[in-house]
């Protein structure tokens, strides 16, 4: 059965239809949630997308973490509940606080828009199940303020628990620390990256480097599922 | 209850790099101004009715800490004015 999936719109949300359109290709049931409603209609997977969600005023991602879904959004992740947030929903996840560290201006303080290759680094979360470890990528980044920035004992953390789900090869765009593209929490159920894949999920638009993303929402549970039968109690069996 | 003028000033994490600060810097240098380091932040007044200062910093800082900075990537200082 597909699964269903929420895509946040924010005021100032741009990458909301492309993301409901890369997740229905991949097959999943996508819908879109208004930031002012509080009920995320049975979602399995919710997403964030990019875009500029309240002008980014304050800080990106500032505001729009206090908008009513976010409290919904807060409450699936921490069921366990699969949760992406791309570019402006990584943003947003750093502020709520579901994953570690935060996003400041780009080192060069230009606005990047442009593709860029990252590799994946680990293969076990909802979102990059699809891929193989070392897997390089090349996804568009479109962002002035992508610099991902930990302390350094966090960073250290994010490393040895295997955190780190891409970074980028070749050339660090913005000054990210230890070239960190995306990250995961450390229960591995929320996830956030600045470069978009739902940019590259067909030739015709550049490449399908990103298609993946949108298949590992479906793939990973039909794979968790099977396991679900016998492990009663397991985390994967939402409430 | 009396009107206060709460100025909070938020920082750039000062083990951060600060590439706004650096540019302004290059800039002044470029102009002929002696300069060290330049770091830029953001100044924000807020207009409080409190029972006296201390009331009016404290609630300041409660939305600085919800709200008005990042405690990852920023530090914040309040100054409480009557107006």
């Amino acid at each position: 059965m597909s699964r269903r999936v929420a895509v946040v719109v924010f005021p100032g949300s741009n990458c909301d239809a492309d993301t409901l359109a890369a997740a229905r290709a991949a097959g999943s049931d996508a819908y879109f949630v208004w930031h002012r409603d509080t009920d995320l209609q049975r979602a399995d997977v919710v997403v964030l997308p990019g875009g500029f969600s309240y002008g980014d005023y304050l800080r990106s991602g500032a505001i729009a973490r206090f908008s009513p879904v976010m409290q919904a959004v807060v409450a699936h992740a921490r069921a366990g509940g699969h949760v992406l947030g791309i570019c402006n929903g990584f943003q947003i996840l750093c502020e709520a606080g579901l994953l570690p560290g935060g996003l400041v201006r780009n080192a060069r303080l230009r606005f990047l828009s442009r593709p860029v290759r990252v590799r994946v680094e680990s293969t076990d979360t909802p979102f990059t199940c699809r891929y193989e470890r070392g897997d390089v990528l090349e996804v568009p980044i479109a962002h002035g303020d992508g610099r991902y920035v930990v302390d350094p004992r966090t960073a250290a953390e994010l490393e040895a628990g295997a955190q780190v789900v891409w970074r980028y090869v070749a050339e660090n765009p913005n000054g990210s620390t230890n070239d960190i593209a995306g990250v995961c929490n450390g229960a591995r159920n929320v996830v956030g990256l600045m470069p978009h894949p739902e940019r590259r999920v067909a030739a015709v638009i550049g490449g399908s480097d990103g298609t993946r993303v949108f298949q590992s929402m479906e793939a990973c549970h039909a794979t968790q599922h099977a396991g679900d039968v016998r492990a009663v109690g397991g985390r994967h069996l939402r409430v | 209850m009396t009107a206060f003028r709460v100025e909070v000033r938020v920082m750039p994490r000062a083990t951060l790099l600060d590439p706004q600060g650096q540019a302004v810097e290059r800039a002044l240098h470029a102009l002929g101004f002696e300069v060290g380091r330049v770091r830029v932040g953001k100044h924000l007044e807020l207009d409080v009715e409190a029972a006296n200062g201390e009331e009016a910093a404290a609630r300041a800082r409660a939305m600085c800490d919800r709200l008005l900075a990042n405690p990852v990537t920023e530090d914040f200082a309040v100054a409480v004015k009557a107006t």
